[in-house]
């Protein structure tokens, strides 16, 4: 009778075994008391690592996983949309904060499209009750860890306290260059901004404080370096910029 | 609702990935990375052949390409590593714990070979295709990752060996 190998028995652990040579093997440990002990301890051990990890099973998978690329058709359903959310953002002229502290440059007169995104992810997650963010404030130094990985630069999450809003959470967004960084923050009625961050293509440059009036979503944006950001709520122009204004203070001291 | 092939799979990709870095953040990274590049060469999938294996295939290239930055981030965040998600007794948890760190301990490739074979329950030709390493490869890392489990989880005087958790 050929010898019953390690490979033998480790396949027949796993129900892996070709049927010819189970007898074998079965006979083999008849003869092998040691050698049941060892399969019975891979068995278990097999057994062992599903039972820890099959609860991964039942999670809901999170938001950021279930987001497939924006390419051929899906970016036209999603031009769709967003005409049906009336977000088109942009086309309008500037509008400089003559207010601001930052007395930036003004730039040229379309809107970047990352504002476009901004605006759609403000529409889409801040009216969300049960799922507003994927990683809550409670978590907020994992949370900008986390999005200042992916998004390659360290990221600073503004606090805006002192003007009513505390931060809900952020997530993780992917944008037409790559990840996003999108934080929320709530007032004590309930009222939400939310800050999306993206990296921008091309030179780097700055542009003046800008203003777009979408429907019911105002929106601040400015490009700093490499990086975009567009401030969202359902508020007054006023009312936005102030926020703005110590956002921007915040993230350049 | 309508879902993508590649969409049924995620919850078994994001097991995988969890017991295979341990860190859920880190694991849905993976999950992602993976996701992105699967779509993207769709196109290279062949219609009929096992999706499950190509995308464990996809998430193996990742894994290895990502895996000297990802250890010196579990590094820095040692002391952070979530419990893994459990439920049921104080006993079994401890339990499930025990089998998570043990597996921290195991060196990756034989980590990957352990989890694809057990949890996974991909064949050994299955594998070694995922993996893209000979079946031999695959039997001597499985053999060995089992004995170093088994010597982390019952080694010390008064530990038991793992059981069988119900």
């Amino acid at each position: 009778m050929t010898p019953v190998s390690e490979e033998d028995l480790q396949a027949y652990a796993d129900g892996a075994l070709e049927e010819s040579l189970r007898a074998a093997v079965e006979a083999h440990l008849v003869e092998h008391p040691d050698d049941v002990a060892r399969v019975q301890a891979w068995r278990d051990l097999n057994a062992a690592l599903r039972a820890a990890y099959n609860p991964v099973l039942d999670e809901p998978v999170p938001e950021r996983l279930r987001l497939r690329p924006v390419t051929g058709t899906h970016r036209h359903a999603i031009a769709a949309g967003l005409i049906t959310l009336g977000v088109a953002v942009g086309m309008a002229g500037g509008w400089v904060a003559r207010g601001a502290v930052y007395d930036l440059p003004i730039a040229g007169n379309s809107s970047p499209g990352f504002v476009h995104q901004a605006a759609i992810a403000h529409a889409v997650y801040s009216p969300e009750v049960r799922h507003p963010v994927e990683v809550g404030a409670n978590e907020e130094d994992h949370l900008v860890r986390w999005l200042s990985k992916r998004l390659g630069t360290e990221l600073k999450c503004p606090k805006l306290g002192s003007l009513g809003y505390d931060l809900v959470g952020g997530r993780l967004l992917s944008g037409p260059n790559g990840p996003v960084a999108h934080f929320m923050f709530q007032d004590a009625r309930g009222g939400r901004l939310t800050l999306y961050v993206s990296a921008q293509r091309g030179d780097s440059r700055q542009t003046a404080f800008r203003f777009s009036q979408e429907d019911k979503v105002a929106v601040f944006y400015w490009i700093d370096g490499k990086y975009g950001y567009a401030l969202s709520g359902e508020v007054s122009r006023e009312a936005l910029l102030q926020v703005a204004n110590v956002v921007y203070k915040q993230l350049n001291p | 609702m309508n879902s993508h092939p590649i969409e049924q799979h995620i919850p078994r990709l994001r097991r995988y990935a969890r017991a295979l870095v341990g860190d859920r953040y880190a694991a849905d990274d993976l999950v992602q990375d993976t996701l992105e590049r699967a779509w993207n060469k769709l196109h290279l999938w062949r219609q009929g052949s096992d999706m499950r294996a190509w995308l464990f295939a996809i998430m193996h290239n990742v894994f290895v390409n990502q895996a000297r930055s990802r250890r010196q981030d579990i590094e820095r965040h040692m002391e952070e590593l979530p419990v893994i998600a459990v439920r049921g007794t104080q006993g079994q948890q401890l339990e499930l714990m025990e089998v998570d760190r043990a597996l921290r301990a195991l060196p990756p490739d034989q980590r990957e070979v352990l989890l694809l074979v057990a949890v996974e329950q991909l064949t050994y030709d299955e594998t070694s295709r995922a993996l893209d390493v000979p079946i031999g490869t695959v039997m001597s890392r499985l053999s060995r990752g089992r004995e170093r489990l088994r010597q982390l989880t019952a080694g010390g005087p008064g530990s038991s060996p793992l059981k069988v958790v119900k």
